[in-house]
């Protein structure tokens, strides 16, 4: 009854995602017993997975995956599955987690579910709970194949240290040569030097309210301050103030940081879907019957322009007293 | 040219969520229908190449009855013609299991999906197709031209775009960024008299198994009152998130 999961890496070390994975994967295993084997493609630190309960790490060393290609990748968990017996099989809420685990269902015929926020109600019938409609809603589901495939929800179950003795050992998949040249990537652009949104423990998120584009240089510096990623309500990006990759909401992205901060924007549901599994919101708004106060713990009623700019010089005399 | 576009059928997004049944049915009384934003984003693309190719497009939906008056909005948006598998889409797995046995005898060259529906937010079904197809499939996609046989796209990843060439049949689970905003087409008087007469056939669903069940919804725990702060006490706020909240 083992646990498969997908172990994301930057750089050669297993990131977040996969720490939580792993941490998960350990907690269901006191009630569905099995070993968590962590699966990874050109994995360099194996060992970090081992000190949230990974038994066996398989590490495929293979240049051709050094690239992500959802088919080859989906391809080599079946062939794992296959391998290990495995039963369970956890992947993380990014973008190659979503799009191979997909594929993966489609050729397993397993049962699988994403938005998955906690550890399994009950293992007989296998039952967890996720988030749907827009995190208006929480689903018991069950899954009733052999094979189960569960997409973990960001940010939703934490990470657990609880080592284990574990083990790496190189797999080696047999995929054919046509599956790396059907779909090419020709190549990856990624904002650098600034944290990224998916991964960001804070998020300081500006809407219409701020006016225009001129006025992001204190959403920036506020981010600065606390380390924290940015983003924008959809009008924001509609109009070319902020990239798109910004904007947050049900057709956005999901975010589920431990802050994130809501300035000049007025909490229009749609927007909220994509915000509101954060663990604490903070709102900064002139209006104080904006829609954003009631789904939020701290709320600032004020102009942003003084405000935030308050807020940054004080932050700046906290950090440099603690 | 064939393109095909795979339609979901959701609630309106202000839709308030309730639930009948003894919380184990999503409660549809009153509930406004709309084509699915992501797929919306979708049919104007697949609107644009049909305008510069020429391509035939269709569209296809597993579902109720109910929701034919959504499936006429793609005709009168400029669909030719539509399919409704006659289904209650409840199993994601169930549903690809359908659209593929839809697909598996056309021969549409694009086939056009959301990243997801917003209404279980699954994610799911364009690639349970792809697997069981065998159409390659590409996720997430923001941005897409096509050159003859061969496709350019790009696919949102983490923190950017990564860029990707492949060649038709492509299945694609396309989301907002597929077009501008302001291109997003709505029905008018004369694409709504002409969607009348334009077919839509109803087909019967085939054996596929329910790979999962929705036992209990439930609303998620309602949020304490907002803490407000004066905006000339910010000490307090830089307070309450160091000691309280705990994430400075
Ligand atoms: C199908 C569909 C999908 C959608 N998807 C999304 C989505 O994914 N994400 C999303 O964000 N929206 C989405 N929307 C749009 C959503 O309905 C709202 O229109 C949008 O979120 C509003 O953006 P906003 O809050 O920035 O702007 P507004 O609603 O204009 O709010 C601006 C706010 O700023 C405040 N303000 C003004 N001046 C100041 C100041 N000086 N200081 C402080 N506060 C100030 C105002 O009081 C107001 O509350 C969607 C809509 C539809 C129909
Ligand atoms: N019942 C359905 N009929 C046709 N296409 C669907 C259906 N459900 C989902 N799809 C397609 O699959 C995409 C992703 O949906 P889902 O996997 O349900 O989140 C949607 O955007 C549609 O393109």
């Amino acid at each position: 009854m083992s646990i498969l999961i997908y172990a994301s890496h930057q750089n050669g070390k297993p990131d977040k995602t996969a720490k939580e994975l792993a941490s998960y994967a350990k907690a269901m295993s006191e009630k569905t017993g099995g070993e968590v084997i962590a699966l990874g493609f050109g994995l360099t630190a194996p060992e970090a997975l081992y000190a949230y309960g990974v038994n066996k790490v398989l590490n495929v060393d293979d240049q051709r995956f050094g690239v992500f290609n959802a088919k080859a990748y989906a391809e080599t968990f079946r062939q794992a599955v296959e391998k290990t017996g495995a039963k369970y099989i956890l992947t993380g809420q990014n973008s190659d987690g979503l799009y191979f685990s997909s594929l993966l269902a489609g050729m397993l015929q397993a049962a699988y579910v994403t938005q998955v926020i906690s550890l399994p109600e009950n293992t007989e019938p296998f039952t967890v709970r996720r988030k749907a409609f827009s995190n208006k809603a929480i689903a018991s589901v069950t899954l009733k194949t052999d094979i189960k495939i569960l997409n973990i929800a960001k940010n939703s179950f934490g990470l657990l240290e609880n080592p284990a003795d574990g083990t790496s050992e190189t797999f080696r998949p047999e995929i054919s040569a046509e599956v790396f040249e059907e779909i090419k990537s020709l190549k990856v652009e990624k904002a650098t030097g600034k944290v990224p949104l998916s991964d960001a423990e804070i998020v300081v998120s500006a809407g219409r309210g701020l006016k225009g584009p001129e006025n992001w240089g204190m959403v920036e510096e506020l981010a600065e301050v606390l380390g924290a990623a940015t983003a924008c309500s959809k009008p924001v990006a509609d109009m070319g103030w902020r990239p798109h990759t910004e904007h947050v909401g049900q057709t956005g992205k999901q975010v589920a940081p431990n802050l994130y901060i809501a300035i000049g924007i007025s909490g229009a549901i749609q927007h909220l879907a994509g915000v509101n599994s954060s663990k604490n919101i903070l709102v900064i708004n002139t209006d104080p019957e904006a829609p954003f106060f009631k789904a939020a713990d701290y709320g600032v009623v004020g102009d942003a322009f003084e405000v935030v700019p308050e807020l940054i010089k004080k932050l700046k005399e906290f950090k440099a007293s603690h | 040219m064939k393109i095909l576009l795979m339609l979901s059928v959701v609630p309106d997004t202000t839709s308030k969520i309730n639930f009948t049944d003894n919380d184990t049915r999503f409660d549809k009384t009153g509930i406004q229908f709309v084509i699915n934003p992501h797929d919306e984003f979708g049919l104007t693309k697949a609107m644009q190449i049909k305008e510069k190719t020429g391509a035939e497009l269709h569209v296809v939906h597993v579902g109720v009855q109910a929701n034919e008056s959504v499936i006429r909005k793609t005709l009168a948006i400029g669909a030719d013609k539509a399919f409704r598998i006659d289904a209650d889409p409840k199993d994601s797995y169930f549903t690809a299991a359908q659209l593929a046995e839809f697909i598996k005898d056309k021969d549409y060259d694009l086939i056009i999906a959301g990243r997801e529906s917003i209404d279980y937010n699954g994610g799911m079904v364009p690639g349970i197709v792809s697997a069981l197809t065998g159409i390659k499939f590409v996720n997430a996609v923001i941005g897409m031209e096509l050159n003859g046989n061969n496709v350019t796209l790009d696919r949102e990843i983490e923190g950017g775009k990564e860029t990707l060439q492949t060649t038709l049949p492509l299945i694609i689970g396309g989301q907002k960024g597929l077009v501008r905003e302001e291109e997003l087409r709505i029905p008018n008087m004369r694409g709504i008299m002409m969607a009348r007469k334009k077919p839509l056939e109803v087909l019967p669903a085939v054996d596929a198994p329910l790979t999962t069940e929705y036992v209990k919804f439930e609303k998620p725990p309602a949020k304490s009152a907002v803490k407000l702060i004066d905006k000339d006490n910010l000490d307090e706020l830089i307070d309450l998130l160091h000691n309280e909240a705990k994430v400075i």
